[in-house]
């Protein structure tokens, strides 16, 4: 039997969380996948998780599992694991999806693998995981006497194929106040308007051949011009340039867009592996031997500071004709 | 305050990622080696908690004897002293590393007291289990919170800033504590060359532990496909932008 945790927001579970059961599913086609949700809106879900090949959707509902208290929905997920004998539990490898799959691993003292995109066998298993944000990819042996897993999010496609619902069970779990010390009090900082980096149709970045903080201002205006987001390297950010919150790459925010300008960014693994999510990737760089010219769509070969004024110029004149 | 980080020595792998020819681990003969932005801003917040508070703070790793370099940087940007678990050959997995740190810990504080917090990073850059810091502190019995931009001490107790989709969610322990944090946390300053010479002087304790069998034993390493294609070269110069319009309007980006 296998047993996934499914984050969802008011019962409508997240895209990660079905490629979670798809992965599931694939690994024991003739096994039973149950779910666990958190919170007593998850029951909306039984539909959907249905269409997803769910037998049973376990719901959890208890008072103190309103503000995300992670070591609870360990212990929660561990109690279920132990007492429904699963022999696969699984999450998406999102934020939490990796921290309470941590959480309950330490409290099983198995091991754990991580952003998994492809497993199989049935003790041992054959696990392909992700390493350096994507840049490399691991097999190795899971030996334990229950697959931990976490799925890479996008790695997998979620089907969804019949149509019953799937049964719900309610629960109470036991919790003590030792699962509840770690939980979060309060939300800060709403974030700030504007088109935010993570969900940019359109992102364009510069690295540290954009020289200064100023050497920014044909980047800004690009990006305005395109109702788009600015980004940058790390090299910009390590020198105070920009904030972290625009750096793009392995340890700065991943991102998606329909179309990704590099400019005077070399190409390095850790920040291609920020935007290997692009539909594609222009690069402007002053070096034709630059690395990201072997990983960008298009290219154009020269000094930013010149050319991103010329595209900005010539995307005025072609929409004023 | 005493303050312990945990750093990794990883490869800076550059525009491209090499094997070895048994694809068991990345070529690193022409590399140079660092821990991770998430640690070296951990190393950096252990570092101001003891300006701020007083104390000590030491950084540990688990690596091969050249990982003392690593060590060295952190002291040369303030840690006091070093943990050296000096492991040569087949990389540790998390549950065999998070052990070993378990044991290095206990037998510090049964020497110098508890440390009020022990900092990781979120996630190593190379194996990225995201893990090893919430075993140590299930083990140490110790409250966790993770992946953390802003970490402020006080009162016994530590409050801790996550950042997730609509915002930050606030998480406040008692101390002592384990906080796992990531890059943007602070601005990690350049070690100065006094630095770098009182680094040299710093005590660094070096421990052999054993590897355990892995249960999560990497079998091969693969560079995954997608990489090393060419990009079509729209022009030189300003010249250019006339055919970037036009790839915009392909693209239904203009
Ligand atoms: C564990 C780890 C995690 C990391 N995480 C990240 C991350 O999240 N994000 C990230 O970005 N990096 C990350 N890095 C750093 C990464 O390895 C590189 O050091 C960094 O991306 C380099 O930034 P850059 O391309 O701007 O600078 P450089 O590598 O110095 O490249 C500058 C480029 O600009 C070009 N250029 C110079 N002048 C001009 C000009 N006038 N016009 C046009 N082109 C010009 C040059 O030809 C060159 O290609 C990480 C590193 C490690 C080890
Ligand atoms: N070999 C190691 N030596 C010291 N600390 C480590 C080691 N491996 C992992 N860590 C710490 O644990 C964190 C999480 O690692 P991981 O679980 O591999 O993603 C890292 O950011 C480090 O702070």
């Amino acid at each position: 039997m296998a047993l996934v945790l499914v984050e969802h927001e008011a019962g409508v579970p997240d895209d990660a969380s079905l490629q979670a059961l798809a992965l599931a599913r694939e690994l024991d086609p003739g096994s039973v996948l149950d779910a666990l949700l958190l919170g007593a809106d998850g029951a909306a879900a039984a539909d959907t998780l249905g269409r997803h090949g769910v037998a049973t959707a376990h719901v959890a509902e208890h008072e103190a599992l309103t503000g995300f208290a992670p070591d609870a929905w360990a212990r929660v997920l561990v109690d279920l694991a132990e007492r429904s004998g699963a022999t696969v539990v699984a999450a998406a490898g999102s934020e939490r999806g990796n921290e309470v799959m941590a959480r309950a691993a330490a409290r099983l003292d198995e091991p754990l693998a991580t952003n998994v995109i492809e497993a199989s066998g049935s003790g041992p298993w054959t696990v392909t995981r992700v390493r350096w944000g994507g840049s490399l990819l691991e097999e190795a042996r899971l030996d334990a006497d229950r697959a931990l897993l976490t799925i890479q999010p996008h790695a997998v496609t979620a089907v969804a194929m019949g149509d019953g619902a799937a049964s719900v069970a309610a629960f109470t779990p036991q919790l003590d106040s030792g699962d509840l010390v770690v939980r979060a009090s309060e939300r800060v900082g709403a974030p700030t308007g504007g088109v935010s980096l993570a969900d940019a149709k359109v992102v364009v970045s510069a690295g540290r051949g954009a020289g200064s903080t100023e050497g920014f201002a044909g980047v800004e205006e690009l990006a305005a011009l395109l109702g788009g987001a600015v980004g940058c390297s790390r090299a910009v950010t390590m020198a105070g340039w920009r904030p972290h919150t625009d750096q793009v790459g392995q340890t700065g925010t991943k991102i998606a867009p329909d179309l990704y300008i590099a400019c005077g960014i070399s190409g390095a693994t850790q920040h291609m592996a920020g935007c290997k999510g692009a539909k594609a990737i222009l690069a402007v760089n002053s070096d034709p031997e630059a690395p990201i010219l072997s990983s960008a769509d298009y290219a154009v070969i020269g000094d930013l500071h010149e050319v991103v004024p010329a595209i900005c110029a010539a995307i005025r004149e072609a929409r004023a004709s | 305050m005493r303050a312990l980080v945990c750093v990794k020595r990883v490869p800076m792998t550059g525009g491209r990622i090499v094997l070895t020819d048994d694809a068991q681990a990345i070529e690193t003969r022409h590399l140079g080696f660092a821990s991770s932005p998430h640690e070296e801003c951990g190393v950096e917040e252990a570092v101001r908690l003891v300006e701020a508070a007083g104390g000590e703070s030491v950084v540990l790793t688990l690596g091969p004897a050249e990982a003392v370099e690593q060590l060295r940087d952190a002291m040369a940007i303030g840690a006091d002293r070093a943990i050296h678990l000096q492991a040569e050959g087949e990389e540790w997995d998390a549950q065999a590393t998070a052990a070993a740190i378990v044991d290095a810990i206990r037998a510090d504080e049964a020497e110098h007291g508890p440390f009020d917090l022990v900092l990781f990073g979120n996630e190593s850059a190379d194996a990225g289990g995201y893990q090893v810091g919430l075993r140590v502190a299930a083990a140490l019995g110790r409250p966790a919170a993770t992946g953390l931009k802003a970490v402020a001490v006080g009162d016994g107790r530590v409050r801790c800033e996550q950042e997730v989709p609509g915002g930050r969610d606030v998480y406040v322990l008692p101390l002592p504590a384990v906080v796992t944090v990531k890059e943007g946390l602070n601005l990690p300053r350049y070690p100065s060359v006094p630095g770098r010479l009182r680094a040299q002087r710093k005590p660094v304790a070096t421990v052999t532990p054993t590897r355990p069998a892995s249960r999560l034993q990497k079998l091969r390493l693969v560079v995954p496909e997608g990489q090393g294609t060419e990009a079509t070269v729209l022009g030189h110069g300003a010249d250019a932008a006339p055919a970037v319009v036009r790839v915009l309007d392909e693209l239904g980006v203009l």
